[in-house]
């Protein structure tokens, strides 16, 4: 194409254009892989263990087998296939021991959900009862029990992760920059301290479902709520050793996922059973217990930083010793350790640099991606060690960590070097805190703290993540015609509730220069009619799929205007186009619609040129690098987005109760698509993290045994929790690769809501707070029994 | 045991499982999956429908206790394929994302202004309580109940702010 005669059409990028899937979720109209019902179908349950460890002695299925209406009965003996993610260590259905509390031990798949029911409770499982390990730093002790003690035998991905062989150990990742020991010795003050949090539940509103059909000659089909069709599909066919081409993987409408999604469920056990069953649809949606401990949770951490800082403020040397509870198996643990490891200090210039991230294998239901990947979790103690290195040093905390943020020139831990077109967190941090009024009480704040004899704090907290993907990550994206001169959106990017489908059709739009209306990205996703695309997860939609459509329409205009060209006896350079045509620049009633080349043009007296208008769009993560495994040195990064918090809190020092009076977020997203729905996603994430900061949290017993599965024992915020004024800020640093400049949000609101809660919590009564959720009682305990910031000082300046 | 049903203005007369409940009779009987399983526990919400005009958890209700009963789901709201006018404000707030707590939200939201035409922020707050919804953070949801009743304009709807 050439430069365009015409003026900048009316852009639908950086408008509220409202979503695409609207109506169809507003009326019920739109289905969800658990509205499904297939002639023939069957369904499935599964026996679950009562233990956390145990040997498997003897499966009785004999009654359930002959139970009518009973069509399929399986155990582990009877299979032989593995599954896992970057290290192959989890057996379809538990074969000889049970590693976690709910693991599923046998499946029966039958007429009705009532009959399958049944059909389980007549399974008896005969166990010898072993004692589990339950806390990572238990496990890592020589003397504790192996989870896996066949780890050295897994086959696993040998680019990215480093398993232990003989320990608890499936990944150890390491970054070493500059000169540890130097730093430390330069240093004036060091800080040391530990930072825990518990495992925690996704809570998507509907729970894992897929429905699986593998028919004779190996033709399997899977309809799933899964996040990405292809890793499904992929991972599927490594454990069953089929073709890619013999399985197909369908996702309709997904009822949020949060990463729980990501990765591969239920799937090869349903197939499994369908196989046995004759090939009769089988389908399984977990119930909400199940979701807690059949399916896989976020890891708990405990994060030990170390920082020195010399006598201007600046961070000298920082150890970082994370230790990821992966519970029974790695699944994304050792990735969600990986990608913490590599963003372990923050967005700050950090000279030198020691992390060793361990993940950790426990007797406990399985830790995944959640939103956040690790970051929610180790910005937590992260953001709180800043503000008590603040308190040591005697600086203010906005101060101190401007001082110390990454600006143009400063290097990552890994050794990228960041440029003005990275992002601005400085942007972000002064927007959060100007938001809150930081560092004063206004006269408002002041006559209320008066009259309610609540304290009033404010905190902040800084964020950055990257999204973590293989470095050669690639999509694409199919863009077709229709004889109306209207498209369809081809892409395997799932819409997950983030609103993917109404950006791709914005940038689309715009793109093509058609209004909104002739633009559709297909609802549903399917491996055998969908280009390839890695998985919907890292907030690296946008930026990846954004540039493969907008190579599509680049593809799709470049044939229609050579159709158009000979149509018009012109050059392509001659012509251009606007929503509807393409013409002759200089004669512009000379043209021809897109309607009449969108399936090829045809001349009066019937001759035929051209042919159907498809355009095909790819993109590949641009440059990027494995890490070296010794120093964690390379550029893992495809874009940073930086953010920050800014939370006024009001606590009663007496009880320790506290609400949230305010949250103000920013982020530097490049260029906002959409406001409403990039408002959305922020909202969502920022209440999602204030829940994960406030209360949310697995609860075991000493023998492993879950006691809050529930939501009424496990509760997430509803909207009488909501903090009274909620704002949401965009910063607009172009991505020079991004599409229109734009880079991810999905994960970043989440992230680090935490700590400037309890910043503020602290700001409003000195309580110290390490562990995270901070619950009422927990601020009480620390406000009474508070302990003065030198027992965490291992360095100072002689007074 | 045999029951007769008004849904969505249509009379269903069945034989009914005894234990089952209002939100599997919907679903599974009559096929009407516009109503949502978030949970079987009355905890989520996803599963209100109207019952003799009230908002209940279908879940929480067994079948047979709809005999002679009305019920109203989400698939009765828009009519003609027209949204109505609280579908419309939902869509215009994008009080929207992955859509599953959706018909259970716009059923409670329409008890609330039944009740209560013009509600406070704290009101909708209550209303919408037993609602849980895991993507939206409920603001955009508020903000679509003030829309419709009528108590905020487009231009003091709650934006992003840019700096
Ligand atoms: S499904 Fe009825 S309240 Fe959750
Ligand atoms: S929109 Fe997903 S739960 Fe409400």
């Amino acid at each position: 194409m050439s430069e365009s005669t015409l003026p900048p059409a009316a852009a639908h990028v950086g408008d509220d254009v409202q979503r695409v899937d609207d109506a169809a979720k507003l009326t019920g109209g739109a289905m969800y892989a658990s509205d499904l019902v297939f002639a023939g179908m069957l369904y499935a349950q599964v026996k679950k263990s009562p233990h956390a460890r145990a040997k498997i002695l003897a499966i009785n299925t004999s009654k359930a087998k002959n139970l009518p209406g009973v069509h399929a009965v399986l155990t582990g003996k009877e299979l032989d296939y593995r599954i896992g993610l970057y290290v192959v260590d989890k057996d379809v259905l538990a074969k000889d021991v049970v590693r976690h509390f709910g693991e599923a031990v046998a499946a029966v798949a039958a007429e009705s959900l009532d009959i399958a029911c049944r059909a389980v409770d007549l399974i008896d499982v005969e166990y010898e009862v072993l004692p589990p390990v339950l806390n990572q730093l238990d496990a890592l002790d020589e003397n504790s029990p192996l989870v896996h003690p066949d780890l050295g035998s897994y086959d696993y991905v040998k680019a990215s992760f480093s398993p232990q062989p003989g320990t608890n150990i499936p990944n150890l990742t390491k970054i070493r920059k500059g000169d540890i020991d130097a730093g430390f010795a330069e240093a004036k003050w060091i800080v040391e301290r530990e930072y825990t949090n518990p495992s925690v539940q996704h809570v998507p509103l509907e729970t894992h479902v897929a429905i699986v059909e593998w028919k004779a000659g190996d033709e399997v089909t899977i309809w799933s709520s899964a996040q990405s069709p292809f890793t499904l599909r992929d991972l599927f066919c490594r454990a069953f050793k089929l073709p890619h081409n013999k399985v197909r993987v369908v996702i309709p409408h997904v009822g949020g996922a949060f990463g729980g999604k990501a990765g591969i469920h239920l799937e090869p056990l349903l197939a499994c059973l369908s196989r046995k069953a004759g090939g009769r649809p089988v389908k399984f949606q977990a119930t909400r217990e199940e979701e807690f401990s059949l399916l896989p949770c976020r890891s708990a951490l405990t994060y030990k930083i170390k920082t020195g800082v010399g006598a201007d403020g600046r961070i000298t040397a920082q150890k970082l010793l994370m230790y990821w509870d992966s519970g029974a198996y790695a699944d994304y643990a050792v990735n969600v350790t990986r990608a913490s490891a590599y963003s372990a200090g923050g967005p700050y210039d950090i000279p030198n640099a020691w992390v060793d991230a361990y993940t950790i294998y426990t007797n406990k239901p399985w830790g995944t991606a959640y939103r956040g990947f690790g970051h929610v979790e180790f910005f937590w103690g992260l953001e709180r060690h800043m503000e008590l290195v603040a308190e040591v040093i005697g600086m203010d905390p906005l101060e101190f960590r401007k001082k110390n943020l990454l600006k143009p020139g400063s290097t990552t831990l890994t050794g990228e070097r960041i440029n003005e077109h990275t992002g601005n967190p400085l942007k972000c941090l002064e927007a959060a805190a100007s938001a809150i009024n930081y560092g004063r009480l206004t006269p408002e704040e002041q006559e209320r703290q008066a009259r309610t004899g609540r304290r009033i704090g404010k905190g902040i907290a800084t964020l950055h993540k990257a999204p973590a993907m293989p470095s050669f990550t690639s999509t694409a994206a199919v863009i077709k015609m229709n004889s109306d001169g209207s498209v369809v959106v081809n892409i395997a990017l799932t819409e997950i509730g983030q609103g993917t489908a109404t950006v791709v059709t914005q940038m689309a739009a715009d793109r093509l220069r058609f209004p909104v209306s002739r633009v559709k990205v297909a609802v549903e996703r399917d491996t055998d009619k969908d280009p390839f695309d890695w998985q919907t997860v890292a907030s690296k939609g946008l930026l990846l799929t954004g540039n493969a459509v907008i190579a599509a329409c680049d593809d799709l205009l470049r044939q229609a205007y050579l159709d158009a060209a000979q149509v018009l006896r012109a050059q392509t350079v001659d012509l251009d186009h606007d929503g509807e045509k393409i013409f002759v620049k200089q004669r512009p009633e000379e043209s021809v619609t897109f309607a009449a080349l969108s399936i090829g043009y045809v001349y009066p007296n019937g001759n035929g040129i051209g042919g159907p208008l498809i355009g095909l769009g790819r993109y590949t993560a641009q440059g990027l690098t494995s890490l070296d495994k010794e120093t964690g040195q390379g550029l893992p990064a495809l874009d940073w987005t930086y953010g920050a918090h800014g939370v006024i809190a009001e606590v009663d020092p007496e009880t320790g109760e506290y609400t949230v009076i305010k949250i103000a977020s920013a982020f530097d997203v490049g260029k906002v698509i959409n406001p409403g729905t990039m408002r959305g996603q922020c909202i969502g994430g920022m209440i999602q993290g204030l829940g994960t900061a406030e209360c949310e949290s697995y609860i075991y017993d000493d023998q492993g045994h879950l006691l809050n599965p529930s939501l009424t024992d496990n509760k997430i915020l509803t909207a009488k929790d909501l903090p009274e004024e909620i704002e949401c800020i965009a910063v607009e640093t172009p991505q020079l690769d991004g599409p229109f400049g734009a880079r991810g949000v999905g994960e970043h609101p989440m992230i680090s809501v935490a700590p400037a809660l309890a910043n503020a919590i602290h700001d409003a009564t000195g309580a110290e707070l390490t562990h995270m959720p901070v619950r009422s009682e927990d601020v009480w305990r620390a406000i009474h029994n508070r302990l003065p910031v030198d027992t965490w000082v291992t360095k100072a300046p002689a007074v | 045991m045999w029951m007769s049903v008004e849904v969505n203005g249509h009379i269903y007369e069945r034989e009914v499982t005894e234990h089952w409940t209002l939100l599997r009779f919907l679903r599974e009987d009559l096929e009407l999956t516009g109503t949502k399983d978030g949970c079987s526990a009355g905890e989520c919400g996803a599963c209100t429908v109207m019952l003799n005009g009230q908002a209940v958890n279908a879940c929480m209700v067994l079948a047979a206790e709809a005999d002679g009963a009305t019920v109203e789901t989400i698939e009765a709201e828009a009519v003609d394929g027209e949204l109505s006018e609280i579908q419309a404000a939902f869509a215009r707030n994008y009080a929207v994302q992955c859509g599953y707590c959706t018909a259970g939200m716009v059923m409670s939201v329409r008890e609330l202004l039944e009740h209560n035409p013009k509600p406070t922020v704290a009101e909708i707050k209550e209303g919408i309580e037993g609602n849980l919804c895991r993507c939206t953070g409920y603001q955009q949801i508020i903000e679509a109940v003030l829309d419709v009743s009528g108590q905020i304009d487009s231009k003091s709807r709650g934006g992003l702010k840019y700096v």
